[in-house]
């Protein structure tokens, strides 16, 4: 690409000389845009692109503490997610038994023991939270530990590295493979490794749609070819997006898509640990003999050997070595590489560890280095999330298995009566999320002579309409409230509705208005 | 930017700038991922799939109709076709059903209600008021006092044929003009109009002559709201003791009507709607509650 850059901004000034027109034999416009110091340039060579490529990161595998944590996170998580639709839970006979299952045709969520309406869903802005404050509070510790250990980009592009190596080989031979062209032998491991990713995907897909149906159901209508077409669907593009993202887009998703390194990096302190290059042990970096030789001579040598070994396991591929970077997740692969290359090396290990700047200066300064673990801000996301924990925990427990809720007609909002009375017109709703059909008896109270009828009441009980309500069911009744008490035009009684199961004596209440026209 | 444009690199990162600086910040100029400018690209391309798929260019007197001849002018019926699908089975319950026999059902009671209702916002609600509520000459539907009765199946006949409407079957007898007829004179229509006023138990002016008012009524006004003034549903004659009062209870409208009549018009709806929705339209008219047993 071709282009002539703008003018400089000083020129701007220069309004009395002639602006350049499209008049005039081409070499006097040249001569013109020389002196007004503006001149054609080679774009592409001066600058740097307009598009990155992508440099595809070749992973060397490796082993030591974090990769042994790592994997067993994997395994952990990996094991959560598609397994446990399967898992069972007795709610009786009319409900389903699957633990943990979101019914969007019964419009409930199912979580072990609890169980959601949809009205109830601010147990899932209480749940956000948690999780958003578990997250911050992540961060202030130990940085991106979501981001190394936990989150499903970093442990399904995990898994596709370690399917990668299985079939192509390590770093070495994949990268030797790379450049050597086309043999069969090449076309069957790359073969193979797409069909496991892809047999992956698929199965993270299945896994997905379990949540939503009775999962043993389910994957006997998915193998019959039964099941409905937005489950093949769902697992269709789940595999595609997994395939997609943990195959081929890995670090890309982490360094341009995903929003939380920027977060994380406007929420971070200097006190929260990292992944960290002890520079002040590892420069001036030199390899072994030339070390021996300048301590030898009394000059200073540094730990780090330049072997770039934590380079070459590294997922994203950057160099931990010059410092903390927004691409960096933080999975301490690093820090297992320099530990093998500092104990062959009969050196002290954890040359990268997770520390902090402050603690590189205080030992350059030969200060004793400290952690603070417990800041203002741990405190307080600690405290946030024990109170936000707390109020979910207590709505739980006193989560009420009845209720009404009473909606005043607005048109009209009272009717006169030819004997002089008024009446009143309201929907009420009634909820009952017992597993047994129920009878409530309606009375209100608030006014002297109220008379009260339910259209489509079972029957009476003590003058008192009772209404029934299915297990697990809510039902709306149209509740006329007549009275004959004088009233000002356009005066307001409060009143209050109360339902009482017949059989258990429970009771919830509402309250609402009884208005004069 | 120095004037040879030769790009400026930042020391720390070895990446170019942009040649910005604010309060000594320099903007780096990173390049986008290749594949973002991909993406990009497909969109583009994706469009055009846009131009097979669906109705998009305009022609002299057509326009391209797209591959699968869609419009959302089909969409809608097919919409419609499936609600009625989907209501099929509650509105062959509701067609089998009495009206008696859907209010003691609740399930058929809260369907028939919900098929109501929006027919009732779009054909009802322009007279009777979105509630039912009402207006000066339009009744209140949700009171208990009825001109041609307030049972189930009188709801339901005036809604089939109407009042004063074009249907043979509708209800018909309305208030004659008095005054402007010349049946009674000024005096004697005030007379009859203060007499109308004592029988819900309003006050009426000093001085008025209720003995030659109840004469008049009884003369005249008596064949149709009868001789106690409760009216008859007959005729759709309104029950003059009670406190609902269709145009207003004060002197001068009762004056009025007595001079030139009343004669409000409810049209016939069953060539408009069908007997179900009728049937639901019944029910919903009666469950505002004032509907008699």
């Amino acid at each position: 690409m071709k282009m002539t850059a703008s003018a400089d901004p000083s020129t701007a000034e220069q309004t009395a000389e002639p602006v350049v027109g499209a008049s005039g034999p081409a070499a006097d416009t040249h001569a013109r845009i020389k002196h007004i110091g503006i001149k054609p340039v080679d774009y592409d060579a001066e600058h740097a692109p307009l598009y990155a490529p992508q440099r595809k990161v070749y992973q060397q595998s490796v082993s030591g503490t974090f990769r042994r944590i790592k994997w067993i996170l994997l395994v952990i998580t990996l094991g959560i997610y598609y397994f446990l639709p399967f898992v069972r839970w007795d709610r009786g006979p009319d409900a389903p038994s699957q633990a943990v299952l979101i019914d969007f045709p019964s419009r409930r969520f199912y979580f072990f023991f609890i169980e959601i309406w949809p009205q109830e869903v601010y147990y899932i802005t209480g749940l956000l939270i948690i999780a958003a404050l578990a997250l911050f509070l992540m961060n202030a510790l130990a940085g991106r530990v979501w981001c190394g250990y936990l989150c499903w980009q970093t442990v399904w592009t995990d898994l596709f590295f370690a399917t990668e190596r299985f079939f192509e080989g390590d770093r070495r031979e994949q990268m030797r493979a790379a450049t050597s062209g086309w043999t069969p032998r090449r076309v069957v491991r790359k073969v193979a490794k797409h069909i496991t990713w892809l047999t992956i995907a698929w199965w993270t897909g299945g896994a997905w749609v379990l949540y939503f149906a009775d999962a043993p159901t389910l994957v006997r209508e998915l193998a019959t070819g039964e099941a409905p077409f937005i489950a093949y669907a769902s697992i269709g593009l789940l595999t595609f997006t997994t395939y997609i993202a943990a195959g081929f887009m890995r670090e890309q998703i982490c360094i341009y898509m995903c929003p939380w390194p920027r977060i994380q990096a406007a929420l971070t302190d200097e006190h929260a640990l990292n992944v960290t290059y002890r520079y002040d042990r590892g420069e001036p970096r030199m390899s072994v003999k030339k070390a021996a030789a300048a301590r030898a001579r009394g000059e200073p040598a540094g730990d780090c050997v330049d072997c770039d070994q934590c380079v070459v396991v590294c997922p994203v591929g950057i160099d931990i070595r010059r410092g903390l970077q927004l691409e960096c997740i933080q999975c301490g692969l690093c820090i297992d590489a320099c530990d093998a290359t500092m104990k062959k090396l009969g050196r002290e290990p954890r040359l990268i560890a997770y520390d902090t700047d402050i603690n590189v200066h205080r030992r350059e300064d030969h200060a004793p280095i400290k952690f603070r673990i417990v800041r203002t801000r741990t405190v307080i996301y600690a405290a946030l999330i024990a109170t936000v924990g707390l109020i979910m925990l207590y709505a739980l427990m006193t989560r009420h298995d009845m209720g009404l809720k009473a909606i005043h007609d607005r048109n009209p909002i009272a009717v006169q009566l030819a004997d002089g009375g008024i009446r009143n017109g309201y929907s009420i709703h009634l909820l009952n999320k017992q597993r047994e059909t129920r009878d409530f008896v309606l009375t209100v109270e608030g006014m002297t002579d109220a008379r009260l009828e339910v259209i489509g009441a079972e029957r009476m009980e003590g003058g008192a309409p009772v209404i029934t309500v299915g297990h697990d069911q809510t039902r709306d009744v149209r509740v006329l409230v007549t009275g004959h008490q004088p009233m000002d035009p356009n005066g307001s009684l409060p009143l209050t509705f109360q339902i009482r199961d017949a059989r258990t004596g429970q009771t919830a209440r509402t309250v609402d208005t009884f208005r004069a026209p | 930017m120095s004037t040879d444009n030769k790009p400026i690199v930042d020391p720390h990162t070895g990446t170019q700038t942009t040649g910005h600086v604010w309060d000594d910040i320099q903007e780096l100029n990173t390049p986008l991922p290749r594949w973002w400018v991909w993406l990009f690209y497909a969109t583009i391309v994706w469009s055009v799939g846009y131009w097979i798929v669906y109705p998009t260019w305009p022609l002299i007197s057509s326009y391209t109709g797209g591959v699968f001849e869609w419009r959302s002018r089909n969409a809608i019926v097919e919409d419609l076709a499936a609600l009625k699908a989907r209501r099929g089975d509650n509105m062959a319950k509701l067609a089998a059903a009495t009206p008696e026999q859907i209010i003691a059902n609740p399930e058929m009671l809260a369907f028939a209600r919900a098929v109501a209702k929006p027919v009732f916002a779009e054909n009802c609600a322009p007279c009777h008021g979105a509630g039912g509520a009402g207006a000066k000459g339009y009744p209140n539907l949700n009171d208990d006092d009825w001109l041609w009765g307030g049972k189930l199946a009188d709801i339901q006949q005036t809604i089939l044929h109407g009042a004063r409407s074009t249907d043979d079957k509708g209800h018909q007898g309305s208030m004659p003009a008095f005054g402007r007829d010349n049946m009674l004179k000024k005096e004697e229509i005030a007379a009859v109009a203060d007499y109308a006023r004592s029988l819900s138990g309003l006050p009426v002016e000093a001085g008025a002559n209720l003995a030659a008012g109840q004469k008049l009524f009884a003369d005249n006004c008596a064949a149709c709201h009868g001789d106690d003034g409760k009216g008859n549903r007959e005729l759709g004659a309104p029950n003059l003791t009670d406190k609902i009062w269709l145009y207003g209870s004060d002197k001068a409208t009762i004056v009025e009507g007595i001079t030139n009549g009343r004669g409000g018009v409810m049209p016939a709806w069953q060539e408009r709607l069908d007997d179900v929705t009728v049937k639901a339209l019944t029910v919903y008219v009666h469950t505002f509650g004032g509907g008699e047993k």
